[in-house]
């Protein structure tokens, strides 16, 4: 590592990659170059380790054993839910529901929100940047319920088009569903100013935080969203964990979304009552050792300087887009100007497969394909692109290794 | 892992960049879409299958990775003339080849130049782009509109 990369913006990649045991593999003989954690960010050593104690010392069921290890494992799941309520400045913990991630997390609003409070003839409007999860509960939603879909149009830098936000809101605009940063693009959604258009009109706003998480300090009551959904394995913990925000007000309204243990109050033959918040909305068993890492890797992050951590990944997106840029034939696909570290890119001739293919011969992992978000494709009027992904851990070195396998790629398809 | 040119091929590069048989056939019988849902990859199959079950003519449109392509291309060139047991003969060879269920080595087949599609076993991520094209062959045979794998 030089000391150029190791001081950059002040930041000690080399340190903070110790704590990422993965990124210490070779892959088909070279360093593992890690650039997909937009699809699932690397897991840090104390979050392994936090899983692994849980396992070793503390498995048991939740909050309904009276004996020692029930306990144990109770405090620390709860813990979990604090630690979230802090790091999302949430105003009460009972306002953070654990789901197993962000697409479980819609669903829950779809059924919760959706089905309540969503009829015939009523609209949703949904940004044209959205991921799959947050198109098709919605598409679902509306045709059970004979509601319909609008969609709020981006330009050709993958913008959000806000001035029609207004035009698109009537009085039978139920939601507003739109991420935080583009998964495809890398945008970064002006997500306090799309809220406060909203509430102008009593239009509430959902979040999908599934990459806002990773990349921004997210403080709910600042956006004022209603809503606001996160994935952990996007933000170092592991699989299987997420929260739903949501404020108490639409809580307490919504009706539940799966039955079961857990989320009752009483339960007769003729008719069972609900559970408060958050118990409600977690029917089962929930995945008790990933929403206690999740725990663990907000702990993590908040013991580097996270403000130091996005200034240097933006300095790696200014590198990498400068690098790409200077090659000709690459097309990069979203040129917001607010950006997350998030580079997609077509190579003239060559389909985005064939990139990740020969990617991965050099060690190199990036995504290809559309994404889960074939609206965008259509969009750009391209099948699919390659993306890369950058998180605090990456390299400028490694920056320079895609650049050199991007031009590989063009010697093999020449 | 082999090397990377086993898997990109002069002939694969070849018939990626210059698809064979890639148009739409007017006066084809048979039709089917193949749609591979993970990764977006599409084609048509197009099909003149005579009253002998001969394949006359087949061609071929859509968009993928240079696998996908190259396989399609060179599908059209194999089968055609071909009665239709022997393209499903052919079908279920290159299947077994690009599976590892078939050593087109050590095994006697009638693949001929397709066997250059047998480094795609090496990498699994790539194989149904290898033989995308054929199961959509296969649904035009069957007189189905669509097939997709995943």
């Amino acid at each position: 590592m030089s000391t150029a990369a190791k001081e950059l913006n002040g930041w000690d990649v080399e340190k903070i990659r110790n704590d990422f045991p993965v990124l210490r593999q070779t892959v088909n003989g070279k360093p593992l170059v890690y650039l997909d954690s937009a699809a699932s960010a690397q897991v840090p050593q104390v979050v392994i380790d936090r899983g692994s104690r849980y396992l070793q010392d503390e498995h048991s069921n939740i909050h309904r054993g009276v004996h020692y290890l029930s306990q144990k494992a109770t405090t620390a799941f709860e813990g979990a839910r604090e630690k979230v309520k802090r790091f999302i400045n949430a105003r009460e913990s009972r306002e953070c529901i654990f789901v197993r991630g962000c697409t479980e997390g819609i669903n829950l609003v779809t059924h919760g929100y959706g089905r309540k409070f969503v009829g015939a003839g009523d609209e949703i409007i949904i940004s044209a940047m959205e991921h799959h999860a947050n198109i098709v509960p919605w598409q679902m939603l509306a045709e059970e319920k004979g509601a319909k879909i609008r969609v709020l149009p981006m330009d050709e830098r993958g913008e959000l088009q806000l001035d029609q936000l207004e035009v698109l809101i009537t009085s039978r605009t139920k939601l507003i569903c739109v991420m935080h940063v583009s998964n495809s693009l890398g945008t970064i959604n002006p997500i306090k100013e799309i809220c406060h258009i909203a509430h102008k009109q009593g239009v509430p706003v959902l979040v999908d935080g599934a990459q806002g998480a990773a990349h921004l300090s997210i403080d709910v009551q600042d956006l004022d969203c209603d809503f606001y959904i996160i994935s952990g394995h996007k933000m170092y913990a592991p699989t299987g964990s997420g929260v739903v925000y949501g404020k108490a007000e639409w809580l307490e309204e919504m009706n539940p979304f799966m039955g079961g243990g857990d989320m009752i109050k009483t339960v007769t033959f003729e008719k069972s009552t609900y559970a408060a918040l958050p118990n409600k909305f977690e029917a089962g068993t929930p995945a008790i050792s990933s929403q206690i890492g999740l725990g663990a890797a907000i702990d993590y992050l908040n013991s580097i300087d996270r403000e130091k951590a996005e200034r240097y990944e933006a300095e790696l997106l200014a590198y990498a887009t400068a690098k790409l840029s200077a090659i000709e034939g690459v097309r990069l696909i979203g040129t917001a100007r607010e950006k997350a570290s998030v580079i997609s890119f077509t190579v003239e001739g060559v389909h985005p497969h064939d990139i990740g293919t020969i990617f991965d011969n050099e060690g190199i992992a990036i995504r290809a394909g559309h994404h889960c978000a074939q609206p965008v494709m259509q969009f750009f009027k391209i099948p699919a692109t390659a993306r890369a992904s950058f998180a605090f851990y990456n390299t400028k070195e490694e920056v320079d290794k895609l650049a050199d396998a991007v031009q590989k790629v063009i010697e093999v398809f020449a | 892992m082999s090397e990377l040119s086993d898997l990109y091929q002069q002939v694969i590069l070849d018939h990626n960049k210059k698809p064979r048989n890639f148009k739409r056939l007017e006066d084809a019988n048979r039709v089917a879409d193949g749609h591979n849902p993970l990764c977006g990859d599409q084609l048509t199959v197009y099909m003149h299958l005579d009253e002998n079950d001969v394949v006359r003519d087949v061609t071929f449109e859509g968009s993928g990775c240079a696998i996908s392509k190259a396989s399609a291309s060179m599908m059209t060139q194999s089968i055609k003339g071909k009665t239709r047991s022997e393209a499903e003969a052919l079908f279920t060879e290159f299947h077994k080849m690009v599976t590892s269920e078939l050593d087109a080595e050590t095994t006697p087949n009638n693949l001929g130049r397709l066997t250059i599609f047998a480094g795609v076993r090496d990498y699994p991520a790539r194989v149904k782009c290898a033989s995308l094209s054929w199961h959509t062959m296969h649904a035009a045979l069957e007189n189905k509109d669509s097939v997709s794998t995943e």
